[in-house]
């Protein structure tokens, strides 16, 4: 920026010219910042093109029809253009109803995530408190333990859900909370959600660069706790809640392990994931109920339809984040650098 | 700590009992603002607190537990457990033929992974920071494994034997069948350069795009970093008569270090936690397949101690090694 600026002595001379003045400095290094962009394009179109081009296949190949997957002279263009797998791929992981499940689920649960992981962000950045460290502690604990280290006991807990003895007390009998949305939206709304410290994480982090300046001025003006809190620190903090919304909205988006574990209620119409995961031992069962024996879906066929499944699970994803992808970056990136 | 040492009538255990006092009213300690603002930041991580013990804590004190006993299930009457001792963790290791291949396998991989991923998105995000045409479009697409790479999605990518069958199709047309890395790997080997070096080099090479699709949190979180540097010091490195290459190790490389540890960590817990994992799968299986809960617990619990050792040691060896540049 600064160079564009500065006014070099004999501008106006030829390149040669100032070249030879400065000794062939000039030269070698006008190479060098040749050479240096060129390997940086080769090297920047490489690798957005290895991150795109499974795209591209799974697009292309959506359109084929089964003979031209085995047809070895099409490689990208099909040949035979046909929406037909479209449809049975719709009908494997049962759309439209499983795609409105995630939309739902993924939208309530992000929702109650962002507002309680907001909450405690909050609290860890601006309050002391006696055991303060402790419980961060447990946040960290929380980003590190997999969840799947809990899952058994998480599994029957919901199965058997109780809280010290109530519900067995009044009713003799435990509570089934496997059948709702229930304990998935409590985990939600107390920040044990999927990649939940992360958010909290990150949120502190914001809250914590914003200078303690603004609320105290005002608590002097005799403003509450709450009152400061929702409107002078929330309209700033807007996009990094955001982003944290985005990549809760995302991430819950593909999620499988926590929809089958707590989603299961949706059944026949599970959530798009738990559906896609699964679509390879559904698909024998399909093509056999069209011929009326058992048929074995070869493996280009499989991976067909595969694709097709993920295709539709990432477009909604990709039109969002092309609209949202200031928002996605710009508030990880302010979060982490005031480490 | 140090705040309070300045009180009267300090005792050992006066914190803790200013603590307890601060939520209780009717003493002299409840109406200090330093025990209001308690009482509100509790009141605000209340939900974590809550979650924590609920979600959190009671589930990994029972799944400890039931990985030293023996589970059987009972309709409608939640499970029961007798003890077993070490027996559990005995199955999962030398029993369970999969589960200890598995481990050592993923690990082996999880160290590949971890340090070509760091390397990787390091070089991108330092790109990434450079001004070149386009730099916002190649910024949007290498953030795209960020969504591409979540849940399912590289599970399902992984069998991908069907593009694999593709290219050997393609490639047996052309006559020439070369694979690049294979070649090479053979040159290398026949030169007589430690192969052991390499094979963990092509393995690298082999794997990246599984590296790239999962590094776009690390590629933020480095560039994040790049962007908090003053544009000053590079000038005054300039004027002083540094070169590019010397002030990318003497400036951008230690203050972007405090930022490897963090990625480290990222790394190896996405790592982990990656659903395509074949340690995963078997836990998985054990637990809804045969569902043998007992023996799970203790094959998930092997496999958490295991991450957080190897975090330890990471977080170990990276803030000694950061600490030197200071």
């Amino acid at each position: 920026m600064s160079k564009s600026k500065t006014v070099f002595i004999g501008e106006n001379r030829s390149f040669w010219e100032r070249n030879r003045r400065s000794e062939g400095y000039l030269l070698k290094r006008k190479t060098k910042q040749i050479i240096i962009s060129i390997a940086r394009a080769l090297l920047m179109f490489g690798l957005c093109f290895m991150i795109i081009q499974p795209m591209l296949i799974r697009f292309s190949t959506g359109f084929m029809e089964e003979k031209d997957l085995y047809d070895s002279t099409i490689v990208l263009v099909p040949r035979h253009l046909t929406l037909d797998n479209y449809r049975i791929v719709a009908d494997l992981t049962g759309l439209p109803k499983s795609m409105l499940n995630t939309l739902w689920v993924s939208l309530l649960v992000s929702v109650l995530q962002i507002i309680s992981c907001t909450l405690v962000a909050y609290g860890f950045a601006r309050y002391e408190f006696p055991l303060k460290k402790f419980w961060f502690a447990c946040v960290v604990m929380l980003i590190v333990v997999p969840p799947q280290t809990i899952q058994t006991a998480l599994y029957m807990n919901f199965v058997n859900f109780d809280i010290f003895g109530i519900f067995k007390a009044l009713t003799h009998k435990t509570v089934n909370l496997r059948t709702s949305i229930v304990p998935y939206a409590l985990m939600s709304l107390t920040c044990m959600g999927l990649k939940n410290g992360l958010y909290i994480y990150m949120l502190r982090q914001y809250f914590k660069g914003v200078p303690t300046s603004l609320e105290e001025a005002a608590y002097i003006d005799g403003c509450g706790t709450m009152h400061t809190f929702t409107k002078i620190m929330l309209p700033d903090a807007m996009p990094t809640i955001a982003s944290c919304f985005l990549f809760s909205f995302v991430w819950q988006w593909t999620d499988i392990f926590y929809a089958r574990n707590f989603l299961t209620f949706l059944d026949p119409n599970k959530v798009y994931a738990d559906q896609l995961s699964s679509i390879v031992s559904r698909m024998s069962r399909y093509f056999a109920k069209d011929v009326g024996q058992a048929v074995v879906v070869p493996v280009g066929r499989q991976q067909q339809l595969i694709s097709i499944g993920v295709l539709i699970c990432c477009i909604p994803l990709i039109i969002l984040y092309c609209f949202t992808q200031k928002t996605f970056v710009q508030s990880l990136a302010m979060s982490g650098s005031k480490e | 700590m140090k705040k309070r040492s300045t009180s009267l009538n300090e005792h050992w255990y006066s914190p803790a009992v200013e603590a307890v006092q601060s939520y209780i009213p009717g003493n002299s300690v409840y109406k200090t603002m330093r025990a209001k603002a308690a009482r509100t930041g509790t009141l605000f991580i209340l939900p974590f607190i809550i979650g924590f013990l609920v979600f959190m804590a009671k589930p990994m004190v029972e799944s400890f537990i039931m990985a030293f006993n023996k589970v059987e299930l009972i309709a409608g009457q939640g499970y029961e457990q007798t003890p077993v001792g070490l027996d559990n963790f005995n199955t999962a290791l030398r029993v369970d033929a999969e589960y200890n291949k598995f481990l050592v396998e993923e690990i082996g991989q999880m160290v590949i992974n971890t340090i070509a991923t760091l390397v990787i998105s390091f070089v991108v995000a330092v790109i990434l920071n450079q001004e070149f045409k386009g730099r916002t479009l190649c910024r949007a697409i290498f953030f795209l494994p960020v969504i591409l790479s979540s849940g399912v999605l590289p599970g399902i990518e992984h069998q991908n034997e069907f593009y694999d069958m593709m290219a050997g199709t393609a490639e047996a047309l052309e006559g020439s069948g070369v694979d690049l890395s294979a070649v090479l790997q053979d040159l290398l080997q026949v030169s007589g350069v430690g192969s052991k070096v390499f094979d963990v080099v092509f393995q690298m090479i082999d794997s990246i795009y599984d590296i790239v699709m999962a590094s776009g949190i690390q590629i933020i979180v480095f560039l994040s970093g790049l962007q908090s540097i003053s544009p000053s010091m590079y000038e005054a490195a300039e004027v002083e008569g540094c070169s590019g290459w010397e002030s990318f190790w003497k400036i951008t490389f230690p203050m972007v270090s405090s930022l490897l540890l963090v990625n480290t960590i990222y790394t190896i817990i996405d790592f982990f936690m990656k659903n395509d994992n074949k340690v995963m799968e078997r836990i998985n299986e054990v637990m809804y397949k045969d569902f043998n809960f007992g023996v799970s617990s203790a094959m998930s619990w092997i496999y958490f101690g295991v991450a957080l050792a190897f975090i330890g040691i990471s977080a170990f060896i990276i803030s000694r090694a950061v600490k030197s540049y200071e």
